[in-house]
């Protein structure tokens, strides 16, 4: 059995356009499968660039940015700031006395501004109640399929640096 | 002896090749959603296995697109 047509001396608007009624019923199907296989091609070059991103990823490089004296936000304390960018809000809290944790302010669902509810010890999004753990950033409940962006941190000389980011791809 | 008018012959060929073009699309859709997801995760290696699934479905729906086109060509032209 032959899969393509056979070439056709029939003008073009021919078969775009047919004469009879029941023809139609053709047409409308052939052009309906030709926008879904078209459809699919978008998919496949969204794939491709996903593809094309992930071979020329370069790592970025990170600052090394001071974020907060040691003493400076209580136990059970939390502090924003803006890492690597003056666009890209985190949150630093302090879950012990020598522990520190900080991730990327931004959902990962819609980018809405997640804080840190204390009574249940996780970091919560108001928009959809996207929950995420503090230990890790995983998600714990909610739209949100990927962890928060964590913030790698260092304590130096009593200060809390924040030194790169870790689970971000793009 | 067939019964099926002529005029509605490979209408049924084409409608069983549409839903498998959306079960197909269906399938990408979510293969893409699935390896963006992944991506900005930061797990690259999703991208690899997901283009080439991607391209075999395109693929796939390429083929049941030229088969709609020759029966619909064959059928009109008697
Ligand atoms: S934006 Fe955070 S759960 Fe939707």
């Amino acid at each position: 059995m032959k899969w393509f047509r056979k070439p056709s001396s029939a003008p073009l608007w021919q078969d775009e356009f047919p004469v009879f009624t029941a023809d139609e019923r053709y047409v409308n199907r052939r052009q309906f499968t030709k926008f879904l296989t078209l459809t699919s091609f978008a998919m496949l070059a969204g794939n491709l660039w996903i593809l094309a991103r992930s071979l020329f990823h370069r790592s970025p490089s990170y600052p090394r940015q001071p974020i907060a004296a040691a003493d400076e936000v209580a136990v059970g304390g939390v502090k924003v700031f803006a890492y690597p960018t003056a666009e890209d809000p985190c949150l630093l809290v302090r879950t012990g006395s020598d522990s520190y944790v900080a991730y990327s302010q931004k959902c990962t669902h819609l980018s809405c501004a997640v804080y840190y509810a204390k009574e249940e010890n996780r970091l919560e999004c108001p928009c959809h109640q996207g929950f995420f753990s503090i230990a890790d950033g995983s998600v714990l409940q909610g739209p949100p399929q990927r962890a928060l962006p964590r913030v790698a941190l260092e304590m130096k000389g009593g200060q809390l640096l924040a030194v790169r980011m870790e689970g971000e791809g793009a | 002896m067939n019964t099926n008018p002529p005029q509605n012959r490979g209408l049924t060929a084409i409608d069983g090749a549409m839903a498998l073009i959306v079960l197909l699309l269906i399938v990408q859709i979510w293969l893409l959603s699935a390896t963006l997801e992944s991506y900005l995760a930061g797990h690259r290696e999703a991208a690899v296995p997901g283009a080439i699934i991607s391209g075999i479905l395109f693929a796939a729906c390429l083929g049941l697109y030229l088969f709609v086109d020759r029966i619909d060509s064959e059928v009109r032209k008697g």
